[in-house]
């Protein structure tokens, strides 16, 4: 047997000419991708572009400890292909969405049903798995939950209080968007990528940009690759205070749940001081940024920084010191480091789980190269855990935010950028705060969007959320679900 | 020690709601902008630099009438405040956006260079719901960004429900419910379902562009490009996300308990 054939490198960032990626037929494509993964390879995205001659099937990989990404694609693909889930279960949903997209279907696959497709007027589910025995019970929750929040749909398999397995049905936030980028850039396509999902505003549009940035062949200006980097850093911060505080309030701690649930506040109020909106909705834009950081705002920003940090780091005390909330954290939802591996979790909960990886230390692009950030890592994989990881997050945001603020890049936050370039790929990888969010652009001869593939760090963990509920009580899944905090509209699209 | 700890700090901060509406309301962000106003009667003639820059199309301007700026479909981007060159498109740092009818967000002409601001329910419900307004919330296609800042009222510095207004679990529970998102086909069915099981009479709020009229999604096929293409209406709250005190601002002000 031949030896698998070699993917194209390539950096965070960068595109390549699309006929430099190497194609071959499908079989390969799976064989080689099989192979990357078993020495230590990721999937990042696996899709399919479309074409007169049939769907291509597109991997991009990442190898995180060469600092690497890498894609392949295949020639047309006419009916299907032999499925990696069985030896890599992180491709399974990346393959279930190809086969609803393209109806290209992965042989072998163990659970092949749709992801987000609409059936009339609710998402095509197919048929639940389900436990047998007459001791079992299913509890059906959602898609309409109790709080302010968005829909989904959770089928837990009982026995008693036991949850043996919990499946997720998602796709009832689907807005189609991703399909209608085709064609574009546009007037509408910035305001769709700031809303893919609200609260990652930033990481979205940081990553669109660098996809479009990547194509004209231009970086944007040092001065805006520093502000989008602090911007992302202070969603982080917020969305992380928001978590441990919903944290605190399932666990019915009150005074961390209401101190924090004022303090995301303050920090959703410093992303508005740079940009006026609190999501940083209208802050980037291809080519730069719409707004600057002036010397006085940069000094109100540092200021109010460190208030609402004295403030975050005593509500969290309070957090760590009760035995009680301890007692509910520790050792509930519990992800291995092998199971996160075999899922390709990213973000919190991979780093929660043990594993090293974070984009931006493996993959450093913008103003990551100048800047680095320490991984925050623990082991454990539990509750516990994932909300300690937050934790140490918040302290080195903070801290990289004061530097960076010490440290001004100089020059123009803007500067217009040209045309994209035509028959190219690009590919960006931004760590938003749930994790690794991934664009990528495939242009036409004209420069227009021929495929725009986004993946938001949801559509990895979902299933780590799955695996964690198995053998815990019903009633655990409040603080397991919190202790994700995934995205609906991110995965659903 | 948490318990002592947390006495202290709660003794030390006092009550932290803030005063509004009885005292001033929270300054917006310098660079928020707040509503829009549109002078139709100050655009040159000829003029369309607005139209083409709006992301979700709410700017229209057939040949020789006046421009028309629906706030309802507006993400409030300011993209056309910059490109106007006869400053016939102002922002007015006023907070203040809800409306009762539809047709009050649609700007330009004379008389209507500004929002008509939302009247209040008449007697009959302000004296069922004035007091105690209990809403069910319901995400159809919300990008989770109008759930959170609806959620901050819920917070400490707001506390909503010192206004008698509160989030409750069942719709069965509900006076009304609090819609985001565009409505995606696949929530449909879901929403349907939600308002049949609250009980008459019910309010509708459609809180942020996308409950409105679409937002960013505006025309896609997924899409239903707003609540009102399946329930009825009653107040509108336009942003993307509404500050939390203009969705504050709405529900007060239908409830009657602003001057």
């Amino acid at each position: 047997m031949n030896p698998p054939p070699e993917f194209l490198p390539l950096s965070n960032g960068t595109s390549v000419p699309w006929a430099e990626v190497p194609a071959w037929p499908v079989d390969d494509l799976v064989t080689a991708t099989s192979a990357a993964l078993e020495r230590g390879g990721r999937l990042c995205a696996w899709f399919g572009v479309p074409g007169a001659a049939g769907t291509q099937l597109m991997a991009v990989l990442a190898f995180d400890a060469e600092n690497t990404l890498a894609v392949g694609r295949s020639t047309p693909v006419k009916q299907g292909y032999s499925s990696l889930t069985p030896q890599h279960p992180q491709a399974h949903l990346f393959e279930r969405e190809v086969w609803e997209q393209h109806g290209l279907e992965p042989a072998g696959h163990p659970w092949l049903k749709p992801v987000r497709q609409p059936a009339v007027n609710h998402p095509a589910m197919g048929e639940f798995f389900r436990v047998a025995g007459g001791e079992i019970h299913e509890v059906s929750v959602g898609p309409v939950h109790a709080g302010i929040i968005e829909p989904g749909h959770f089928r837990f398999q009982c026995n008693g209080e036991e949850v043996l397995h919990l499946e997720i049905a998602l796709g009832y936030q689907h807005r189609g968007l991703e399909a209608p980028l085709a064609g574009g850039p546009d007037r509408t396509t910035m305001s769709r990528m700031e809303t893919i999902a609200g609260d990652t505003t930033i990481g979205h549009a940081t990553a669109y940009a660098m996809v479009l940035e990547a194509l004209t062949g231009a970086e944007a200006p040092l001065r805006a690759q520093w502000l989008r980097a602090i911007a992302l850093e202070l969603e982080r911060l917020a969305n992380h205070t928001g978590d441990l505080g919903a944290l605190a309030g399932d666990v019915a701690f009150q005074p961390t749940s209401a101190a924090c649930g004022k303090i995301r506040g303050d920090f959703l109020n410093l992303t508005a001081l740079l940009c006026g909106n609190r999501f940083g909705r209208g802050l980037i834009r291809p080519g730069g940024c719409r707004h600057d950081l002036e010397t006085a705002r940069a000094a109100q920003l540092a200021a109010r920084l460190q208030t609402a940090l004295t403030d975050v780091d005593r509500a969290a005390e309070w957090l760590w010191d009760s035995n009680s909330v301890r007692g509910r954290f520790e050792l509930v939802g519990t992800v291995t480091t092998d199971q996160a591996a075999a899922l390709g979790l990213v973000g919190v909960a991979a780093r929660a789980s043990g594993l090293v990886r974070d984009v931006r230390f493996d993959h450093p692009a913008g103003w990551h190269r100048f800047a680095p950030v320490p991984v925050a890592v623990w082991p454990g994989g539990d509750v516990f855990a994932r909300a300690r990881v937050r934790w140490l997050e918040m302290q080195r945001s903070v801290q990289f935010i004061t530097e960076q603020l010490a440290t001004p890049a100089e020059g123009e936050r803007f500067a217009a950028p040209g045309a994209p370039a035509g028959d190219t790929l690009a590919v960006a990888l931004v760590e938003g705060w749930r994790g690794e969010l991934c664009h990528v652009a495939v242009t036409g001869p004209d420069g227009k969007f021929r495929r725009y593939k986004i993946t938001d760090p949801s559509f990895h963990n979902w299933a780590g959320l799955a695996l964690a509920m198995r053998g815990q009580a019903v009633s655990d899944f409040p603080i397991c679900n919190k202790s994700f905090n995934l995205s609906y509209c991110g995965f659903d699209l | 020690m948490f318990i002592p700890d947390t006495i202290v700090n709660r003794l030390r901060h006092g009550c932290q709601t803030m005063a509004f509406p009885a005292g001033p309301p929270p300054a917006l962000p310098d660079r928020h902008g707040g509503a829009l106003r549109v002078d139709a009667a100050k655009c040159a003639t000829d003029c369309a630099a607005c139209v083409p820059v709006c992301p979700t199309r709410a700017i229209v301007r057939p040949p020789g009438e006046p421009v028309v700026l629906d706030l309802g479909k507006c993400i409030f981007c300011a993209e056309c405040v910059t490109a106007c060159p006869s400053q016939a498109i102002t922002q007015t740092k006023d907070h203040r956006l809800a409306v009762r009818r539809r047709e009050d967000l649609r700007l330009g002409p004379p008389g209507a260079e500004e929002v008509r601001l939302a009247a209040a329910l008449d007697e009959k419900l302000k004296a069922l719901f004035g007091r105690s307004l209990r809403l069910r919330q319901v995400s159809a296609g919300g990008c989770n960004a109008c759930e959170a800042d609806v959620n901050v009222l819920n917070t400490i510095g707001w506390d909503l429900g010192r206004f008698g207004i509160q989030f409750v679990a069942s719709p069965r529970h509900a006076d009304g419910l609090l819609i985001t998102g565009p409505v995606s086909h696949n929530m449909r069915l879901a929403l349907e379902k939600t308002y049949a099981a609250v009980p008459a009479p019910k309010l509708v709020i459609a809180t942020g562009a996308c409950a409105i009229a679409g937002g960013p999604f505006t025309g896609l096929p997924q899409v239903c490009d707003g609540a009102a293409a399946v329930v009825p209406v009653d107040l509108f709250i336009p942003g993307c996300p509404p500050h939390p005190l203009t969705i504050l601002d709405g529900l007060l002000r239908l409830l009657g308990k602003l001057a």
